[in-house]
């Protein structure tokens, strides 16, 4: 009974949430001793721990002349990764690839591998954010940073920041955003379900405002790992 | 990608120090190094950090059919993943040496040892059973998988919970957490694995090698055992030769070790089950470290919406705009139409991706009044390949 009640009382937490907000959220870097960046990123319930290896030795079939090899590896905590965890692979590769300053490595290989520990709702997101801090853990050059918001369409119409897995299953339409920190730009979308252009513009404003809060999150964090510096 | 290569000078080191009875990491011989144990929020999710190993374990259930042989047993299954954020030794999707070994010893210290009720997961006789799948995935590999696997995996089935089953007649109800409290695995013992390794011809072992001892040792020797001093499985490789007062030495040393293993794991599950119980916070993100520098956080914060629709609204007029700016079509003659005024391009469609979609429409319009007068078929045709060659252009 004990259960039950305390799931009660989150279902009326969560249907009590009528204005968007950000889950808290919250990260650790160089939590692993191997890989040459390490980070993991909590949204909520949902986290994401990434390793990042390189510059390193590429193989020679995927050597790319001017530029280095990005690769991606997206590994579900249940069962083998499917063609699901591809296509977010790709949606993530293509964001780094955006932010990364690939020719300053050419001939070489960075891999990027996300392992999923807690799936409670945008979990696309939460590996995207948990990727950039990985990137900046490991001291890779980037021309920018990125971070990511999901929006979630209820039936009735209202969009909902941040959502969770139940409020995901719930909603008619899903829509992930990836925005860059120069001039807030999307670098990648990924959506699904049905929606309105004004509803479209609707979202990506939201997201827009809300990578605010993430990328002051980032500045603040990285401020407090290099505070004993001085 | 390669491994980081270990020097002739720090492999010399490492043997000269074991051979004074001294660590690198100022451990004693007998030592392990920190177990920490924490639970995620669903049931059955576990991480154990041993050292600087770290493995995390998830158990799922299913209902199945049951095999053939055993109609009345379920089906329990391991699959261990080394992942390559662990080591860039690892590669994905491949079956390495090292992958099969850890599996089939994971296999045999936890199903061969029947250490988990497998006839109380059957539901129907010969129709349904629940299958539990346990997986372990390796986030960080500073030597000993084999013991940080182990205890994941046994203290992740001890942390799980199955769903509440009915039955009446032939129908079978599966109930969600809401509505019953699930049930929790029946499990008889708890064996852990310890892990010798042996150096210079067996003359020296070390309890527990971090991963630069494993790359100097001559042959390691597993141990499986549960607290009640029962031994499940032995594993010895290497290539070296032992002697049997050594290994009932080792069993002895094991005992110890893994008495106090399993007297964690039981106070790490009370710790949770409080927690739980109480309706604090539990989950990956209060087991963060707050102090550290390299972590921070932050609170539920609501995002801005004030002025959210009327940028939306400002982008889609903006959008809507551009549209009025395509000029009508003019009709030359019956069956011809222009836009534009010919040789230059005036139709102010280069950058809009939505004008062009619209222009397609009026297109249609065009061609079906052109496809009504059926005495000039001929030109019709070649009308359409010229505009079309001209798209192309």
């Amino acid at each position: 009974m004990d259960a039950t009640s305390r799931l009660c009382m989150r279902t009326e937490m969560e249907l009590e949430r009528s204005c968007p907000v950000l889950r808290e959220y919250g990260s650790e870097q160089s939590l692993l001793s191997r890989p040459d960046g390490s980070s993991t990123f909590v949204q909520g319930d949902t986290s994401i721990l990434a390793g990042v290896y390189g510059p390193a030795e590429v193989k020679v079939s995927k050597e790319i002349y001017d530029r280095a090899t990005v690769e991606v590896l997206i590994q579900p905590k249940m069962g083998l990764p499917s063609v699901r965890e591809r296509a977010r692979e790709q949606c993530v590769r293509e964001t780094c690839e955006a932010a990364l300053l690939l020719t300053l490595h050419p001939r070489s290989s960075l891999t990027v591998i996300l392992q999923v520990v807690h799936d409670d709702g945008s979990l696309l997101s939460c590996c995207l954010n948990a990727a950039c801090m990985a990137l900046m853990d490991a001291g890779l050059p980037m021309s920018r940073l990125f971070c990511s918001v999901t929006c979630a369409i209820s039936k009735e119409g209202q969009i909902i920041t941040d959502p969770t897995a139940r409020q995901e299953k719930e909603s008619r339409a899903l829509l992930t955003f990836a925005i860059d920190s120069n001039e807030r730009n999307v670098l990648m979308s990924s959506t699904t379900g049905s929606f309105s252009v004004q509803e479209l513009q609707q979202c990506i404003a939201i997201s827009q405002k809300a990578s605010e809060q993430i990328f002051q999150f980032y500045r603040d964090s990285v401020k407090r790992r290099y505070s004993k510096m001085q | 990608m390669r491994d980081t290569p270990l020097s002739n000078c720090e492999r010399l080191f490492l043997l000269k120090a074991i051979k004074e009875k001294k660590r690198l990491d100022g451990r004693q011989t007998y030592d392990y190094r920190n177990i920490k144990i924490s639970f995620g929020t669903d049931y059955g999710c576990c991480v154990v950090e041993l050292g600087k190993t770290r493995v995390l374990s998830q158990v799922s259930c299913e209902l199945v059919p049951p095999k053939d042989s055993r109609p009345t047993e379920g089906i329990v299954f391991f699959n261990l993943e080394l992942s390559p954020m662990a080591s860039p030794a690892f590669e994905p999707n491949r079956q390495s040496e090292l992958l099969v070994t850890l599996n089939r010893q994971l296999e045999r210290c936890l199903r061969n040892s029947k250490c988990i009720d497998t006839e109380s997961l059957c539901v129907v006789s010969g129709e349904k059973v629940w299958q539990i799948r346990v997986d372990v995935h390796v986030l960080n590999h500073d030597g000993n998988l084999m013991d940080a696997a182990s205890i994941a995996a046994i203290s992740a089935l001890s942390h799980f919970r199955r769903p509440d089953v009915a039955i009446q007649g032939r129908d079978v109800t599966v109930f969600g957490p809401e509505e019953r409290d699930p049930i929790p695995l029946s499990i008889y013992h708890m064996p852990i694995c310890v892990s010798f390794a042996f150096f210079l011809q067996g003359s020296f072992l070390l309890v527990d090698p971090c991963e630069r001892e494993e790359r100097v040792k001559d042959g390691l020797l597993v141990i499986a055992m549960n607290k009640h001093r029962e031994i499940c499985s032995i594993q010895s490789s290497g290539g070296i030769m032992l002697l049997k007062e050594q290994v009932l030495r080792c069993s002895k040393i094991a005992s110890v070790k893994v008495s106090e293993i399993t007297e964690l794991i039981n106070k790490a599950l009370e710790n949770d089950k409080k927690v739980r119980k109480e309706g604090g916070k539990f989950g990956f993100a209060e087991s963060m470290p707050k102090e550290r520098i390299t972590t921070l956080k932050r609170d539920e914060a609501p995002v801005e919406m004030t002025d959210v629709k009327e940028t939306a609204d400002d982008i889609v007029q903006r959008t809507e705009t551009t549209t009025e700016t395509v000029p009508s079509p003019i009709l030359v003659a019956t069956g011809t139409a222009q836009i534009g005024e010919g040789i230059v391009n005036s139709w102010g469609l280069d950058e809009d991706e939505d004008d062009e979609l619209q222009t397609e429409d009026r297109k249609t319009d065009e061609v079906v009044v052109i496809t009504d007068s059926e005495e000039e078929e001929v030109v019709i045709l070649n009308d359409q390949k010229s505009k079309k060659t001209s798209k192309q252009k």
